[in-house]
């Protein structure tokens, strides 16, 4: 784990741009603050349910130990920190995590950022209340170990709530023709197609993992408003699902 | 930053007050910042002031906890008629007539005074503890949304806020220190606004003639009087406007006609001139105009306090659903939703106002057939016109919770 303090000054300008790069909502990351706030959405609604709280309240996750897994620039962090959470940022990117702690700093807010994995952090046994698990399980080599490092991860009771990318013809065309080669929002070799997981194999591995699954909807975009919605029907190429570990 | 208010609204206005009650309901805490002095709102006389308030504001308003106050001083408006009239000859053989009971809902609206609007709103920011009202203070200045001040009574004269929201109407400061310039015209034509007493009573329609020189309005007020919007191109109005009461009465009884008897003045007489005014984006970094400081547009539809309303609702709705969402609420990707929503809406009955005016305020005889054949059209027009709002709210989200009479 890397300290969070030490950061080498000659690197902050660096840092500094390349945390402004991750927060333009119309640069580089420009697909990923375009669905945000439908995640956002998402993840209040389920954490809200889960927990009894009352999104309308100042601070409602006071008290919530929440982990991000790939938590890139802080995009989900920072929001949840707003939220009263007490947020943990894992990123296996070594150079997200200066630029993240960075723009923290500069919204005036308290993160624990740390360059680890999901497996390196449930091996040293650390437990969460909330598990995000966003966009990440469609790049992983062995989504099942992962899925499981998850599980240990959270606390009996706790919340995994994983997004991700469903495989069909249509899913093909919408996130690697149209999100990479038309549109190019991400660049080309982001996604491989065969690595995408339906919603089915998804629940199931879940629960192979050790969760239940309570939940899923689609996240769907409207071409002519410009902007994501949530699905309670149509998983057909982006979607998002909510698992609980039982308790014993 | 816990500390750190989440709103400065710069205007102490109608549409200022609105926006910081409606943060409030949902639990935000802001600032207003009001030119006026506390005295200055509370001076309750009359003044001639009165807005026609949709269905939708009222619905706003009674979410608000805002119009049960208000019902006792509200006239609700139960017909409309148009016509087009030439001076001194009454309406046209094609007269428009909407009833109230052709729709479902009730009345068309309500006319309230100025004055009664007023009070409640300031009533209300005063005692609401999640804002602090400062009256009576001037804005020096703004950057990194941070509002300067000359009061001595501000600790360092400086105000911040996660966002900074202009309702500091046409001429908006907060427009330009944000570096958002406007585009607009002037007309050669001037609003004369006051309060008639009239002998017969006006049975809750609201009179619209469309006269060679310039729309006039003739809006029910409680008991026997009326509120009047009547424009003139700016010489004749100004030329009015300096006549005493007797000699302004002579001008206005040939356009008014005698359908309601008699008619003496009560209130004060005020002019606007025409003139269409709208902000080139309603968002910058930290900043969001609303009301007139977003689109000035004269007051040919009454339109211009409910687009205030309306402005209201949709940015109360943005920023609450970001703040529920854990977003930074000042940020311009949260902001440019607000101005999606209400860019279109705003810009078509701004152009649609503007057409009208022009169609109308003409003694050309070719516009005027065209004009007396068009205006069985007009008919069709609120078919056409909620044919375009349905496109626009299909372009831009629903309609704000708020205006369907829901919390956000």
């Amino acid at each position: 784990m890397e300290s969070q303090t030490t950061v080498d000054p000659s690197e902050v300008a660096k840092f500094e741009a390349m945390a402004a790069e991750w927060w333009d909502p119309n640069g580089k990351f420009k697909p990923l603050h375009m669905l945000n706030p439908c995640r956002l959405d998402y993840i209040v609604d389920q954490v809200s349910a889960e927990f009894t709280r009352d999104p309308r309240q100042p601070k409602p996750f006071e008290g919530l130990r929440i982990l991000d897994i790939g938590c890139g620039g802080g995009l989900l962090c920072e929001p949840m920190a707003r939220l009263g959470a007490t947020i943990v940022g894992a990123d296996a990117a070594p150079r997200n995590i200066p630029v993240a702690q960075t723009h923290a700093q500069q919204s005036g807010l308290t993160i624990d950022y740390r360059h680890t994995t999901a497996e390196d952090m449930a091996a040293a046994g650390e437990q969460f209340d909330v598990v995000l698990n966003m966009e990440v399980v469609e790049h992983v080599a062995d989504p099942l170990a992962y899925l499981t490092a998850c599980q240990q991860l959270l606390k009996p009771g706790g919340l995994m709530i994983c997004s991700t990318i469903n495989r069909n013809p249509k899913s093909y065309v919408m996130a690697i023709i149209g999100a990479e080669h038309v549109m190019r929002w991400l660049p080309k070799g982001t996604h491989e197609f065969s690595k995408f997981i339906t919603p089915d194999e998804l629940f199931d591995l879940i629960t192979r993992a050790g969760l239940d699954p309570v939940d899923r909807k689609g996240f769907v975009f409207n071409p002519i408003g410009w902007s994501w919605s949530l699905s309670h029907k149509d998983l057909s190429v982006n979607y998002v699902t909510a698992s609980v570990k039982p308790t014993p | 930053m816990t500390d750190r208010n989440d709103a400065v609204i710069v205007g102490g206005g109608l549409v200022g007050p609105l926006i910081a009650l409606a943060l409030s309901s949902e639990g935000l805490r802001t600032v207003v910042l009001d030119a006026q002095k506390v005295a200055k709102h509370k001076a309750a006389d009359f003044d001639g002031r009165a807005y026609a308030l949709t269905l939708t504001t009222i619905r706003m308003l009674k979410v608000l906890g805002l119009w049960e106050p208000l019902a006792e001083h509200a006239q609700p408006i139960l017909d409309i008629k148009v016509s087009d009239g030439r001076a001194g000859q009454g309406a046209s053989p094609l007269f428009l007539h909407f009833d109230h009971r052709e729709i479902e809902e009730g009345p068309f609206g309500h006319l309230i005074e100025d004055r009664h609007l007023r009070r409640v709103l300031l009533d209300r920011i005063t005692d609401d503890p999640l804002i602090h009202h400062i009256p009576g203070v001037q804005v020096t200045g703004l950057s990194d949304a941070t509002v300067t001040t000359n009061a001595r009574k501000v600790a360092d004269r400086s105000v911040n806020g996660r966002v900074i929201i202009g309702c500091d109407g046409r001429r908006s400061k907060v427009a330009e220190w944000s570096g958002i310039g406007r585009t607009g015209w002037a007309y050669d034509q001037t609003s004369l606004v006051c309060a008639v007493e009239h002998e017969l009573p006006h049975n809750g329609v609201a009179h619209q003639f469309f006269t060679p020189s310039g729309p006039l309005a003739i809006l029910p007020l409680t008991g026997n009087r009326s509120s009047i919007v009547w424009t003139e191109t700016t010489a004749v109005a100004e030329e009015i406007q300096t006549r005493t009461d007797a000699g302004y009465l002579d001008a206005l009884r040939p356009v008014f006609g005698d359908f309601l008897g008699d008619i003496t003045l009560t209130g004060k007489r005020f002019t606007y001139p025409l003139g269409l005014s709208l902000a080139d984006a309603f968002v910058a970094d930290r900043v969001a105009l609303a009301g007139d400081a977003a689109h000035g547009i004269h007051p040919l539809a009454g339109q211009g306090f409910n687009l205030g309303v309306r402005d209201a609702a949709a940015l109360a709705q943005v920023l609450v659903e970001a703040n529920r969402r854990g977003e930074d609420i000042g940020t311009l990707d949260v902001l440019e939703r607000f101005q999606r929503w209400r860019r279109f809406d705003t810009a078509a009955l701004a152009v649609a106002t503007d057409g009208i005016n022009r169609l109308f305020s003409n003694d050309n005889p070719i516009l005027r057939t065209v004009r007396d054949a068009g205006l069985g059209l007009v008919n069709s027009l609120p078919q056409l016109r909620r044919g375009l709002m349905r496109e626009a709210a299909g372009l831009s989200g629903d309609m704000p919770r708020l205006l369907t009479g829901h919390r956000i």
